[in-house]
């Protein structure tokens, strides 16, 4: 969802931005210590209070085996999370080193990259996440490197023309022209200044990731059955529609509410810039 | 996601439409050949004999049968006979046969393909239509402010999930519209706007980004000087103006409505192009992923020719 931050110039307001901060944390706090919310087991069966509506000893109800969908979200946050910045985090590294390597490489090699990153940007990042599972096969680790490579090519795009901007800045001639070694002034210029648009960027890939994630794992092609993973709950909660809509109701806004968050604290960041 | 090159760079870059069309032409031949050369050597990777495969876990098959597969599909021979005979092919239009379905993958694909094409057809039309309307009607401090967040929602919840919402409400709760049924019009209709909101929030959000920027221009002034209101300056001249910036978002769309479609087909249960490639994916049934590859490919390339003759038509400074 790269598109995005071209568009919106305006900033947030601030109420906004301290809001999501604060989302965002809670759910950090969730991913590392969960009994710190529920004292309830994600995994525990009740079959007697199965199918049970939100109440105040179950928020978010309860699912066909009567476990509690609140703690089975609270406990989801580690995996949501983990990959949502795990694969961010990847794709931003590999894809600023392509962009690096491309940007700084001689025209030839230059242009070869940047076709080859041309090619793969052409393919929307969930089939090209399909195409890695398909050769990788499915499950949790599968599932990070699968976002993580089909959200590269964006990044190596944005790290590439930022390269070629600032190899051509006054600063990096002027440092070359004073005798600074070439690796000096990758490390000190050229990285940290093409860095910044790449964290933005990879900020709001948060959500994004989050999302594709939980998509994949709704089709089967992540973590297994039990696991309180917001796409499996998403996926139990799809066969209940009828009697318990609550399952599947939660776990989506509480995605929604992450990716809302993670975006509004990118833009701004990048209001900041 | 690729947002296709800004009408100035193009009336930079190359002079005439006829010499722009051959080097589009090209570039879809190059954009297709990359794509079929990566997708084939990809699928090369995958660990495990395609015959295990084909045959399922539970076949008990023996080694010579074995041999015999494997001398009938080509997988003996060297890897760049086999590469240069899958490119032979498909020049011919021919995508090879599905190890699954023993059916080549061209009719398992155009047998699926109209029941997909009415689902994002019928989505276009609502992202177009939800879009345009907010466009018009949009104005002023309060109700810009609740579009926006509208659209902030659309375009951050997962598309599955609020079509998981829609059928608990629209199909059980109010029995609007059929819960298991796939004919007919109505069955089609909530699949469609779930597949259309989300690229509905993105366009309204360009769409309204562009009227804003157009609105500032001179020519937008002497409209109004000449009386003209605000919902006539939007739909003689500035909604032009915004509509190549929504053109830009093309690729994008495109992208979304093929990865939707995977997610909504299933949420939905409907047969389509998103169904096959997830059971192929599960199924490792390889011939029919690098069909779907090749031909998300060409869909791509052909957008994006369209999209560079659209500027034209939009924008009559680049006809010169």
């Amino acid at each position: 969802m790269t598109v995005l931050i071209g568009l919106r110039t305006r900033k947030p307001p601030k109420v906004g931005v301290v809001v999501a901060g604060v989302f965002l944390a809670v759910l950090f706090a969730a991913a590392l210590v969960p009994s710190l919310f529920t004292s309830l087991d994600p995994l525990d069966a009740e079959i007697s209070q199965a199918l049970a509506a939100p109440s105040a000893a179950h928020p978010f109800g309860t699912d066909q085996s009567g476990r509690d969908v609140f703690a089975r979200v609270v406990y989801g946050a580690r995996y949501s999370l983990l990959v949502g910045f795990g694969a961010s985090a990847i794709a931003l590294i590999v894809g600023l080193i392509v962009g690096l390597v491309s940007g700084l490489s001689p025209k030839p090699v230059d242009t070869v990259l940047g076709k080859i990153i041309v090619v793969l940007m052409a393919f929307p990042e969930f089939l090209l996440a399909l195409l890695v599972i398909a050769i990788i096969g499915p499950g949790e680790t599968s599932l990070v490197i699968a976002i993580s490579l089909a959200a590269i090519p964006a990044y190596a795009r944005v790290a590439r023309s930022q390269t070629l901007v600032v190899k051509g800045s006054s600063y990096v001639r002027s440092a070359t022209a004073l005798g600074v070694p070439r690796l000096a002034t990758i490390v000190r210029h050229v990285i940290p200044n093409t860095l910044g648009p790449l964290l933005v960027m990879a900020t709001i890939g948060v959500g994004t990731a989050i999302v594709s994630a939980a998509g994949l794992s709704f089709l089967g092609l992540g973590p297994a059955a039990p696991t309180p993973e917001w796409g499996v709950i998403l996926s139990e909660g799809r066969n209940l529609l009828d009697r318990a809509p609550w399952v599947a109701a939660f776990p989506g806004l509480v995605i929604t509410a992450t990716v809302i968050a993670t975006s509004v604290v990118g833009r701004a960041l990048r209001g900041r810039s | 996601m690729k947002t296709s090159e800004r009408p100035a760079e193009l009336v930079k870059k190359r002079g005439g439409l006829g010499l722009r069309l051959l080097g589009h032409l090209g570039g879809v031949l190059l954009v297709v050949w990359g794509a079929a050369t990566a997708g084939f050597f990809a699928l090369k990777l995958v660990p495990g004999d395609p015959v295990e495969v084909m045959l399922g876990v539970q076949a008990q098959v023996s080694e010579s049968v074995k041999a015999g597969i494997r001398e009938d599909w080509g997988l003996n021979d060297p890897l760049p006979v086999q590469y240069f005979e899958y490119l032979g092919r498909l020049v011919r239009g021919d995508l090879g046969t599905s190890y699954q379905l023993r059916e080549p993958v061209v009719s398992v694909i155009t047998a699926q393909l109209p029941a997909t094409l009415a689902l994002t057809g019928l989505a276009i039309v609502f992202a177009l239509a939800i879009a345009l309307t907010t466009a018009l009607f949009v104005r002023g401090e309060w109700m810009t402010r609740l579009a926006s967040s509208v659209e902030l929602v659309l375009v951050s919840s997962p598309s599955f999930w609020i079509g998981l919402l829609f059928i608990s409400f629209f199909a059980y709760r109010l029995h609007w519209f059929p819960v298991t049924s796939t004919d007919g019009l109505a069955a089609l209709i909530l699949p469609a706007l779930t597949l259309a909101l989300p690229i509905a929030g993105i366009l309204s959000q360009v769409l309204r980004d562009g009227l804003t920027r157009a609105a500032d221009q001179p020519f937008a002034l002497t409209a109004r000087a000449r009386g003209l209101g605000y919902r006539g300056l939007v739909a003689r001249h500035t909604l032009r103006h915004a509509a190549a910036d929504g053109l830009t978002l093309s690729g994008y769309i495109l992208g979304t409505l093929i990865g939707g479609a995977v997610l909504v087909e299933t949420v939905f249960g409907r047969p389509g192009i998103g169904r096959v490639t997830l059971r192929a994916v599960i199924d490792r049934d390889l011939p029919v992923v690098l069909g779907i590859i090749v031909i998300v490919a060409i869909a791509f390339a052909i957008i994006n020719l369209l999209v560079d003759l659209a500027y034209v038509l939009l924008d009559p400074r680049l006809r010169s």
